[in-house]
């Protein structure tokens, strides 16, 4: 379907946090756009001052993060013949920031706790002499998780955040990648176990497997990362023989 | 009327979070200095994550033949002599540790089966020599280096953007900068001052850049009095996506050719073996079938017994070669060539190429394991940058640094695919180290007010012309103004109609209007960006319109050949005196002896090494 010429309604959050209301905005599409091709044209024709966080637009930054019609998703990579063809007609298209952060304006949020969480994760701990050696196989298991843009619509969905607010007890699914990634690491010797318990609070995670649904970079985030770390804790602390390996050996329990 | 801002002191401040900056700040933290980064976007989504296909290091374990002196050897000659052998040099040496000290850091690259990173060709490596991790390296890269970077004690300022650099006397002694989402204004004291802020390629409509490459740092160079190089030599990427119309200039790796891509005409001939250039006779494949035996040894992890395909000859060199291809009436339909992957099978293409099989079905719906794509030039790269000093990256103003694509002389005129990622890291850590040992000696300075005001009257002036045109169509007709007239090809008429062009566009930008709010104003921000590329583009132009000759990233239709004689030895530096753009030109510096003979021994040493790898085997 050639969307070329077509007028488009659309609805977009404008102001900042309680003030903030919808309004209304009417472009003409053009073949192949995607959602920020369309908010780019009305901030260039009609309103230079829409707060958008943008960087590449091919997917790989993971900086325009919104909600297209309620569904979490990037705008650079959500092509408009798909939203047109998911809306009623004569609808117009929402597209709000995500919920779950600290609104700034219009489609902008604050996104700062991401960052502030991995800060408190030890990085790696490797050995000491240059050339590692590990096979491609072991590689492949911490690949998966590095190909996260940060782009942070797994925490934007997650409940524990969206509607439970645990952000000083939960990490949320990115950082619990992040943490994967370390502790899956064929050659990395820290110990992250307690404070994946702790601090960052891997229990809270139900498994409702919402942050994978939404994953841009199609990362198997609750299957390949939470529940691995989930597993690491339950040996750790809830595995009678476990534990009295751990007294006897005093020795980290390597995977 | 006076202005509040907020005062900080540190002894070096980084502009700029992608590679170079990141390892420039890590580098200057761990020597001692206290260190701040400043960067317009939030931390790891600088440029950086757009380079696909790897970092180019002679690490020696995908071809025992490699080695510095092979790597060094390439480098100058893709740069087609124009490059500071110096740095390129340094380069050489340097990158394999600095690649496996990322390693360290935690990047995961992709492994040989004897459990060593891994290392792919591309266009003008004579060896395989780019660590990678399948066509994402330069999200590895940046990863890495904001992971280790958070535990480095660096203060971080995100989504602060650099308007002007303090001066005293003839010394840089801090900047100022405005922050996007309050629009309030931050001066910083600073013993030395690095720009780490990539490169101009938004001047450019089709463009593989993101929003960010608009010149900052070239810009703040030239307004404090810096000097520039290398500035009419940009690199546009042969394979760009061309189709749809909102995707057009997105990247498309060399990783594609370097597992084997073919480029095709619509009349399904395989173009590039009529393209290759004297300087490459005999490098390369000759025939078909010599390509697809390449293809198949190198696939399989052999070492390659024959020439490489035409399709891997520098970025240059193919540019053109599709440019010719549609001028003729030969292209694909939406005015490109056909490149295509499929016939190394959908497995291999989703392990190695994940990306681009992603991005071609997202964004295209294109299938690349079962069809071919549609690709063209992109501006995707600027040779030309501040000029640096090759062993402290100082630039010619103390106190000033530059690194990364922001620099310039590593690339002359033409950069080799893969010695970007690797400029960022060993050249990041040299700025990092020297201006950090700049810093020990100096007293901290003073910040001296009335700059900052004026700067910040500057930033707010946009504010002052409500009516005025949006901001955002000055700038989309700027960049298409520049790709039509300061393009791949490129004549005396239309460069000098350029210069015209920029100067009304420079009136139209002084009375733009963004809208009144300071808060988080994509229109504002965009207000400012225009002045560094309208200054930058004019850079550009100027450089370009004065090298009466071809030679690598430019191309003049009316003096299409090199000329070896004067230009193959001089170099274009540009430089910004009461407020007007300079230009004069210098010879490029004779190369030490020993590396002279360096470069006439590696097709000996070449050979050698084949020999003793042969024997060990």
């Amino acid at each position: 379907m050639s969307l070329k010429g077509r007028k488009q309604d659309f609805l977009i959050t404008r102001g900042e946090g309680e003030s903030s209301e919808m309004e209304d905005y009417e472009i003409e599409l053009d073949e192949g756009m995607v959602v920020l091709d369309c908010v780019h044209k009305i901030q260039y024709e009609q309103e230079p001052d829409l707060a958008v966080r943008w960087n590449c637009k091919a997917g790989k930054c993971g900086s325009c993060s919104a909600e297209i019609n309620g569904k979490p998703r990037l705008m650079c990579m959500t092509r408009m013949s798909d939203v047109v063809a998911e809306t009623p007609e004569g609808q117009p298209i929402e597209i709000r920031p995500m919920k779950a952060f600290p609104h700034i304006k219009d489609l902008v949020t604050d996104v700062s706790w991401n960052y502030e969480m991995a800060q408190k994760i030890k990085p790696i701990n490797g050995p000491k002499e240059m050339n590692w050696e590990f096979n491609q196989m072991e590689a492949d298991r911490v690949q998966q998780f590095r190909e996260c843009i940060e782009c942070f619509l797994c925490v934007n969905t997650c409940h524990v955040l969206r509607d439970h607010a645990q952000f000083d007890d939960f990490a949320g699914p990115r950082n619990l990648v992040r943490l994967a990634q370390y502790e899956m690491h064929p050659l990395d010797l820290e110990d992250r176990v307690p404070e994946i318990k702790k601090e960052f609070g891997v229990e809270y995670c139900n498994i409702t497997r919402c942050c994978t649904e939404v994953c841009p970079a199609g990362i198997q985030i609750t299957d390949d990362a939470i529940i691995q770390l989930k597993e690491r804790v339950v040996d750790r602390y809830y595995d009678p023989l476990q534990r009295i390996w751990r007294t006897l050996t005093r020795k980290k329990v390597r995977y | 009327m006076s202005e509040d801002y907020k005062k900080y002191e540190y002894d070096v401040i980084v502009i700029g979070a992608g590679g170079a900056g990141l390892r420039a700040a890590i580098e200057a933290a761990r020597s001692g200095a206290k260190t701040a980064i400043i960067t317009k976007s939030l931390l790891g989504k600088a440029h950086t994550v757009m380079a696909e296909g790897g970092c180019a290091a002679a690490l020696q374990n995908a071809d025992p033949r490699d080695g510095w002196k092979v790597h060094f050897h390439d480098t100058m000659k893709g740069s087609k002599w124009l490059a500071n052998w110096q740095m390129a040099e340094y380069h050489a040496k340097e990158a394999p540790d600095r690649v496996r000290e990322l390693e360290q850091w935690g990047a995961v690259f992709d492994r040989t089966p004897k459990n060593l990173i891994n290392q792919r060709n591309f266009g003008g490596h004579t060896f395989p020599r780019l660590a990678h991790v399948g066509d994402a390296t330069g999200l590895e890269l940046i990863r890495t280096l904001q992971e280790r970077g958070i535990h480095e004690g660096i203060d971080i300022f995100m989504e602060y953007t650099v308007r002007h650099l303090l001066k005293e006397g003839d010394r840089v002694t801090g900047c100022v900068a405005y922050t996007r989402v309050d629009g309030d204004f931050h001066a910083f004291s600073a013993k030395s001052v690095v720009l780490a802020t990539g490169g101009i390629t938004r001047c450019w409509s089709v463009c593989s850049g993101s929003w960010e490459y608009t010149g900052d740092g070239h810009a703040l160079a030239l307004w404090a009095g810096a000097e520039l190089r290398d500035m009419e030599f940009i690199q546009f990427h042969p394979t760009g996506m061309v189709w749809p119309p909102s995707v057009r200039g997105i990247l498309v790796t060399e990783g594609v050719r370097g597992e084997g891509g073919r480029l095709t005409n619509s009349e399904g001939e395989r173009f590039m073996f009529d393209y290759v250039p004297e300087m490459f006779a005999g490098d390369h494949a000759e025939t078909i079938e010599e390509s697809d035996q390449w293809v198949e040894e190198v696939v399989s992890g052999k070492i390659a017994t024959v020439r490489r395909p035409p399709e891997l000859l520098t970025r240059d060199v193919v540019s053109k070669a599709i440019n010719s291809e549609v001028k003729a009436g030969r292209g694909s339909p939406h005015g490109g060539a056909f490149l295509d992957i499929s016939h190394r099978g959908e497995e291999a293409i989703l392990k190695k190429l994940p990306s681009m099989h992603h991005q071609f079905k997202e964004l295209a719906g294109v299938d690349i394991s079962k069809e071919p794509m549609e690709v063209g030039p992109t501006a995707h790269y600027v040779m030309g940058g501040v000029l640096v000093d090759a062993e402290t990256q100082e630039t010619t103003v103390k106190g000033l640094y530059a690194c990364g694509e922001a620099a310039s002389g590593l690339h002359g005129a033409n950069r080799l695919g893969g010695n970007s990622l690797s400029d960022l890291i060993v050249f990041g850590k040299r700025a990092g180290e020297f201006s950090a040992a700049r810093a020990k000696n100096l007293a901290q300075p003073t910040i001296d007010d009335s700059q900052v005001q004026e700067a910040i009257r500057i930033m707010l002036e946009p504010f002052n012309h409500e009516g005025g045109e949006n901001p955002g169509l000055i700038y989309d007709e700027m960049r298409d103004m520049m790709q039509a007239k300061v393009g791949i090809i490129r004549t005396e008429s239309e460069l000098s109609e350029a210069l015209d062009d920029l100067k009304e566009f420079e009136k139209r930008r002084k009375i733009c209007y963004p809208g009144s709010s300071r808060k988080y104003n994509s229109g504002w921000h965009q207000a400012l960006d225009l002045k560094n590329m309208v200054d930058i583009s004019y850079v550009a132009t100027l450089a370009a319109i004065t090298r009466e000759e071809s030679r690598g990233g430019h191309t003049r239709d009316d003096f299409p050949v090199p000329e070896d004689e004067y230009w193959g030895k001089t170099l274009n530096i540009i430089w910004m005196e009461d407020g007007e753009i300079k230009i004069r030109q210098e010879p490029v510096e004779e190369m030490r002896e020993d590396l002279a003979k360096v470069i006439k021994e590696v097709k000996e040493i070449i050979a050698e090494r084949a020999a003793e790898a042969g024997g060990e085997d």
